[in-house]
This record gives C-alpha cells, structure tokens and sequence, in this order.
C-alpha cells in the first residue's frame, strides 16, 4: 500500500488501529501549518515503511503516533469551569414557567434569545459566545451529565477527568488517548496552562507538561553564567536521568527530565515580546487570557501540541452571592474564550482547534437562602471552534418533568458520549480504546 | 510499646532513619538535629517529637525585604511567609507538621474567607489541637469562623438550609465519598442540624462576631444515618465522628501524610482499634512514627513548603523576604490558599510547572549566598563537589545523582581549556551550580 496520498486526517485516524491509513486524494492541507502537503506525506510514509520493515503493530502505532504530533494535528482544547457553573444562569431558561419560581432572587434577565430554543436565553455576559454561536462555531450542550449525578465536587470532576464514574480510574481521558497516540518524548502534547497538571491529562506512560505560560519557562541560577550555565541546564537533564526503583525518585527524576525538554521546546518563547497577540484580549488579574493568548502563539508556531486543559476565570461554586459572583467570572471567561478564537482565525489556525468548555455539575433548579444555589446535576457545556458542528446536543429538559427527584436538572447529554464523539471526530482515535463503555454510547455529531 | 498486632520498626535507628523521621514528621534537620535525635533511638525520638515541651523559635526573626517586621494579620504574601518561618525555627516540627495536616484536612482557602485575621485564628486553632482529640477539633473547626465563612456555614439558616459544611464535613473530613456511609438525604438533614450560625458585616472590620442565633437554628427532629432526633451542630459533628466508617476512614488519610503506601490489613485494624478508644492522635501517631513502612518503605515526595523549609533550616537561613509567597504559589502550595476544600493533591506535587517553582525556591535561598568568582582559584571537580555538598551540610545523594553532579563539574571545569581566568573564575561558577542542582535533585525532592 501506498502512503503518498495519505492525509493528516487518515494518519490520525490511523492511530484509532483501525487499521492502515485509507486513501482519500484530494483532502487539503490544513490552513497555517506552514507545512507543505509533500514534506508531511514524506513523514508519513517513512514511518509507515518502518512500519513494514520492523513488522510489528506497535512500532507502526508509535510510527504513526510521531506524525501525528507534526504541526498538523488537530488540537483539543479543555476548558473547566471550577465548583459547578450555574447552567440555569448560563444559558437561562426565561420561557419555563417555572424558572422565577425557584428563582425569584437570582432569575437572570436581559439576554439575548439562544436561537436554537427560544425557551432559552444567554446571559447577557455570555454575548460573545453568543455572537460565536450565530456564526455557527459553537454546539451547545444545554444539560449534559450522566445518570445516577454525583453531587460532590470531587467526585463528579474526577468522572468527567477520567472520562467515566469510576472513582478508582488514575488517568485521565486525555491522558489515555496520548498514553496510546502520544510520543515519549514531547511533553507539549498534553499542556495543562494552569502553572499545575490537570488530571485530565494525567498519563501513566508518557510525559505531559504544565506551564503559566509559553514566556515563562526560563531557568537560572545566581553567580552562573556563559558556558558553565549552558552545562548547568544540561545538566538538568542528566540529573532527571538517573535511574531508581523508587517510584517517588522515579516521579521527581521523570519530571526533572521533561522539564529539561520542555525548557528546550519553549526556547524561542523565552525571549520578552516573543507573543504578539492577534487581536486583543480582556485584561484581567487572572491569567485566563493571557493564557489563551500565549496558546494560540504555540498553535501558530507549530509546537507539537495535541490536547490542552485550562482552567476559566472565576470559582463557580456559588452558594452564596451568585448574582455578583457569577457576572464577572463569566464575562473575563467568554470574552477572553472569544478573543481566543479570533486570534486562532487571524492566524489561520482555526480549523485546528476544537474548544471543549465544561464544569463538573449544575446547580439546584431551586436557589437557597443565600443568594445561592446548592450542588446540581447536569451542567451546560459549549464546544467552541470553527469546524464545530453548531448544533446543540441535546435539549433543555426543563423545570418541570426535566428535575430529578432531588430537584437538579436532569442530563440530556452524557460526557462520555461527547468525549467519545470528540476522540472519532476530532482526533480520529476509536474511542472504544478510551472511554469504558464507549461501545453503548451514541455519539454525537460534534464535528463538522 | 509492644501493643499486640502492631509492626514496629525494629532495624538500626542511626542518623539516615532520624533524618527521615524528622522529614516526615517536620521540616528536616538543623545542623547536627538528626544526629541527636538518633542518639535517643526510636521510641525516644517519636516520644520527643510527640511531647516537644514549650515551644522555642531558633535564630533571628523573620523580616521582609526591606527589613520590617512581618504583617501576617494585614499584608498579601506575609501569612505564607510568617508560616514558613515557623516551620524553619521551631523547636517543635511535629506540631507544626500537623498543623499543616489540618490546614490541607480542613481545608479553607482565603479566597474564599477573605480576612487574614480569621485565617491566622484558624491556624492557631489546627496547632493548640495538632496532637490532640480529633473529635474536639471538628466541634472547633464547625464554629470557626474562617470556616463558618468558607462553607457557608453562616449562611445556613432554618429557613434556609445551605448543604456546603454538611457535605463536606462527611465527604472530606470525616466519613469519605462513594463507602456508603451517608446518603443525599442525610446532607440535607446535617445541614438542617448545622443551622443557626450567624455573623454581623462591617465597614473597615469586615466579618466579625460570628455567634449561635438559636432563632436562626432547625429545633425540629433530624433523621441522619437512620437514627432521629433534635440535632444542633455539636450533635452532627458526634454523629459524624461516632459513625461505624469513620474511624477506617481517619486513620487512612491520616496516615497517607506520613507513608505513601498503604497500611497493611493488621496496621489499619490496630490503628482503628487505637483511635477508636478515645479519638486521640498521639497514641495513633505513636504507631505511624515508629512504623517499619516509614523507614524500610518507598520514598516521598516533599511537599514544596517543607521542601524549602527542609533548605532554609538546614543551613539555619532567616526569613528575610515576602517572596516566598509567590514562591510558594509557583511551587504549587501557597499557605492559607489550598486550592479546594480538598486540600492539595498529595499525589501530584511535581510537574514542570511547579519543578520551576522549585527551582526558583532555591535559587532565592542562593541569592546572595554566591560565591564570588573574582575571588575564587583553581580546584578539580571533586573538591568543587565537595564544597557544594557542604554548604547544604551533607544531604545524603544516593550514588547515580553524585556521579552525575560530578560528571557535571568535570565537563564545565574541563571547558576552561588552558585560559588562565577561566581555570581560576570556573569553580566558582561551577560551585553555584552545583547547590542549585544538589538542592533540586530527586534525592532532595524526596525523603
């Protein structure tokens, strides 16, 4: 078989062991690369012949795995909205009888109508997801869960992390996919820009990284200099070579090694203006934008990213104070969420990047007594980027039949079935592989 | 003690399983502390650490970067660092170890609290209970105030319930998710029991008299854990505490933060049976401290405070900046600001982010501590390895990390080639690179 026509679609896909890439002539080359059709297919092939010379199905699946970390690969962005963001607010159900009923202090109101069920409408601080909407770049899960909803924080952002109600499960569903479609040697493939690992991304074979920022990874040291600080960093990663059966030894040595490597991937981003934005972004004293701003430089430089988790501006467990709470966080977020995207098609990336914005819970149909809401069950979710669908996933069930028996919305959409869409659609890894029980699970349309 | 089914370490106790103790139970040695502590054997040095005596803060007080006094009641950054201090001078490591326990336990942010004087109230409480009754110490910890005002437990009302403290206060401090031990219902009853705290607002003062209003509180009859009656909030800490999982559950995490396997079947029953009696630590503490898996089993990560406090300790440094907060932050563990009411995650300290906040840690405690390579002469790769080891007084590498430092020096000497100044000025340089890399090596990442 022949892998000259192959495209980055069908070597990704490839990866999902359904087999050797397909034919499909005439596939573009995805926009803003900066890397020809040739050069890319040549890659593919070299790996794809090793393949054959060495005979075995994980040399291919590695071989494969490598050319797909080219610049590329399409990229999952993971956004959390932390402590259970109020999808009753979010996206406010103004047309459901009861919706002032159990929210006669916190009812949300000057939005604008969501246009795919005028029950519903946008806070007003979500317009520019909205005007995002309207150009049909984003799906809108209006109550996405699972059954049998875990009301701790805990628990349910630790199911959505690893992508199943599993409390036992180490990984995260991000980190299994690169555990099998990553590569041993290139951290940046799973980014958390959180300063911190996300759990989502937490892997068990292969490195993955966490920044602040691609302009922050500088290391030095006083009273070294010149060539002496040149062996010095070098030595860095000697140090993270030394080999242990201690598993701790074995964390620290491991992490100390791809920071050495993560060091040398962001070199070109340590020099001061090294990112020069696009358009502009919110300013705000959480790092929110200027993270985002910092990720669509990587994505236009071409750093083999893959799949990236961020944490949005705001704590959205909001028991008390929501009204006041709520406006601000969800202003910075959508602002700077839709800064992003403008920056993405500014630079001709877009059509790489999928956005997938997410909380682990809703809150309470019914507000307490404070101003608030108590834990929920399903939440609002978006997917943000140009090659979205832009349909909703299911629908808002509503405040009547649509609570549960504990007064929280019910899930109209299970994040496992999103996950999974997002693993064939977007990454085109068979998501049987990822997600337990994907096989029951019927996926979406999250991809256009 | 003898105590029949529970394993006691009975190996050499010397100055390497002194310095373990001492990193698990504390913040490391000061010069020559492990040494003494290994003099007392085992069962004298757990007794030392459980019965410290009156507290004494060695070498001089902590100040900022401009020389004042700190401001840890008023100022950003100077809570984390006045912390941070204590945890290098005191006398009594274990205390202050537990207290961290307590502060990563109970977990309460000032993001969410938002007064520094109610965060240092709340501290003071962790350490005046550090090693006492666990039970005591939720009933304190249900009426302090930072906490009243983290899970809303002043906003909880018979008219309205609000569920925050009584889940969490089952899920993460006492009983644990997803073990059957309570149901959806019996959170919304506890919260039922938790009502009636309240507190008054004030320009300039903020939150302040935080008081029972018994009008405020649910007299009615409670059905948790399937028993009924007229609860109030002393009466649900009990129910908690005197719960069929909840000693399995304490026990368990509470040992997590000295071992990081964990406990064998016989360990857990007799910890169990320990802390059952009377829900004091000492006694249970007593058993984790003189544990063979503390000194024969795996190592551990050190949390980045004790991490950088291990450092400053060990070569007996002042606080002399605010830094440390920031610090603190990059690391990964900024005091008084966990990242959720579930403290931070044991289990994933380091990652590239927070190795930098590591690295920037240590190269803080560098700061003017260079040596200056104008004044330096020639010397050979060990010597400069040597020098560097001394100056963290020893710290115990294991031979790999060694060779690999050595290796280092070796080649960046080597690069001096045959010019005079370079043979001369190198060491030095070399020196300074060496601390850096000693103090960021796994062998010193872990204990």
């Amino acid at each position: 078989m022949s892998c000259f026509e192959c495209t980055r679609a069908d070597a990704v896909r490839a990866v999902a062991g359904r087999g050797l890439p397909s034919i499909e002539p005439g596939m573009p080359t995805p926009a803003g690369t900066g890397l020809s059709r040739r050069s890319f297919v040549a890659k593919s092939l070299g790996l794809a012949l090793s393949v054959y010379g060495a005979g075995k199905l994980q040399w291919f699946e590695e071989g494969i795995a490598n050319a797909a970390t080219t610049p590329a690969s399409p990229i999952l962005v993971t956004v959390f909205l932390q402590g259970g963001a109020d999808a009753l607010s979010i996206l406010y159900p103004e047309g459901d009888p009861l919706y002032r009923k159990l929210r006669p202090h916190l009812a949300v109101s000057g939005g604008t109508t969501f246009a795919e069920d005028d029950r519903l409408k946008w806070h007003p601080a979500m317009s520019p997801i909205a005007q995002l909407h309207g150009e049909g770049k984003v799906s809108v899960l209006p109550a996405v869960g699972y059954d049998h909803p875990d009301q701790s924080h805990f628990t349910s952002r630790h199911f959505w992390e690893v992508g199943a109600t599993d409390t036992r499960l180490l990984t995260g569903w991000m980190g299994r996919y690169l555990d099998v479609a990553g590569a041993p040697d290139n951290p940046l493939q799973g980014l958390s820009l959180t300063g911190q690992l996300q759990p989502t991304l937490a892997t068990a074979k292969v490195p993955v990284a966490a920044i602040d920022g691609p302009d922050q990874y500088d290391f030095w040291v006083p009273g070294v200099w010149g060539e002496v600080e040149t062996r010095m960093l070098d030595a860095v990663g000697s140090l993270g070579g030394v080999a242990s059966s201690d598993p701790a030894f074995r964390t620290a040595a491991d992490v100390t090694l791809q920071s050495d490597r993560l060091r040398r991937q962001l070199d070109p981003f340590s020099a001061k203006g090294a990112i020069t934005p696009a358009v502009a972004y919110p300013k705000s004293d959480d790092s929110f934008p200027t993270q985002l701003q910092g990720l669509a430089a990587m994505v236009a430089a071409g750093l083999p990213l893959r799949c990236v988790a961020l944490e949005a501006t705001g704590e959205y467990d909001t028991h008390a104070g929501q009204v006041s709470a709520l406006a601000p966080a969800l202003t910075t977020t959508a602002a700077s969420l839709y800064a992003f995207q403008r920056d993405l098609e500014a630079r001709g990336v877009a059509d790489r990047v999928l956005t997938l914005v997410w909380s682990e819970f809703g809150r309470r149909a019914k507000e307490n007594g404070s101003g608030g809401t108590d834990h929920g069950a399903a939440g609002t979710g978006f997917l943000i980027g140009t090659r979205a669908a832009g349909r909703q996933v299911g629908e808002f069930p509503g405040l009547g039949s649509g609570l549960d028996d504990d007064g929280n919305v019910k899930a109209t959409s299970d994040f496992r079935a999103v996950y999974s869409s997002l693993l064939e659609q977007w990454l085109g890894f068979d998501a049987a592989r990822i997600i337990p029980g994907a096989a029951t699970l019927t996926r979406p349309k999250l991809v256009k | 003690m003898g105590r029949v089914g529970v394993p006691v370490y009975r190996g050499s106790f010397e100055t390497p399983q002194a310095e373990r103790l001492l990193w698990r139970a504390g913040f490391g040695p000061r010069a020559g502390e492990a040494e003494a502590l290994a003099k007392l054997g085992l069962d004298g040095a757990v007794h030392a650490l459980l019965y410290p005596g009156r507290e004494q803060l060695v070498g001089p007080d902590p100040h900022d970067s401009k020389g004042r006094p700190l401001a840890p009641l008023d100022a950003w950054g100077h809570d984390h660092t006045w912390w941070l201090d204590r945890m290098v001078r005191t006398s009594r490591p274990l205390v202050e170890r537990m207290t961290l326990v307590w502060h990563d336990w109970f977990a309460t942010s000032n993001d969410g609290v938002g007064n520094q004087k109610l965060m240092l109230k709340q501290n003071a409480l962790f350490r005046s209970h550090s090693l006492g009754s666990f039970e005591e110490l939720l009933i304190e910890v249900t009426r302090d105030p930072a906490m009243l005002k983290w899970l809303n437990g002043v906003d909880n009302s018979k008219d309205a319930p609000n569920e925050n403290y009584a889940r969490e206060m089952m899920e993460l401090f006492t009983l644990g998710a997803d073990r059957g031990a309570y149901t959806e219902r019996d959170v919304r009853e506890q919260a039922r029991s938790l009502t009636g705290w309240e507190n008054d607002w004030k320009q300039g003062v903020g939150d302040y008299d935080f008081h029972f209003d018994p009008d405020a509180h649910d007299t009615g009859t409670k059905t948790v854990f399937r028993k009924s009656g007229r609860y109030d909030w002393k009466s649900a800490c009990r129910l908690c505490v005197s719960h069929p999982l909840h000693a399995s559950f304490f026990v368990r995490k509470l040992w997590s933060y000295f071992v990081p396997v964990a406990p064998d079947h016989a360990t857990q029953a007799a910890l169990e049976a320990v802390y059952r009696k009377n829900r004091q630590l000492k006694p249970v503490l007593q058993i984790v401290l003189s544990h063979p898996a503390l000194y024969d089993g795996p190592r551990m990560m050190k949390p980045p405070v004790v991490h950088v406090a291990g450092l400053l300790r060990r070569i007996g440094a002042p606080i002399t900046t605010t830094d440390w907060a920031w610090i603190g932050e990059l690391a990964g563990q900024q005091l008084f600001y966990p990242p959720n009411v579930a403290g931070w995650d044991e289990t994933r300290w380091l990652d590239t982010a927070t190795f930098r906040g590591r690295w920037i840690g240590v190269q803080r405690i560098l700061e003017g501590r260079t040596l200056d390579p104008a004044k330096s002469t020639a010397a050979d790769a060990q010597t400069v390895l040597t020098r560097a080891l001394s100056f963290w007084n020893q710290p115990a590498l294991s031979d790999a990390t060694r060779a690999a430092l050595l290796q280092f020096a070796q080649t960046a000497l080597a690069d001096a080639g045959k010019q005079k100044w370079k043979q001369q000025q190198y060491p030095a340089l070399v020196e300074n690179a060496l601390r850096q890399l000693i103090a960021v090596s796994p062998d010193v990442q872990t204990s």
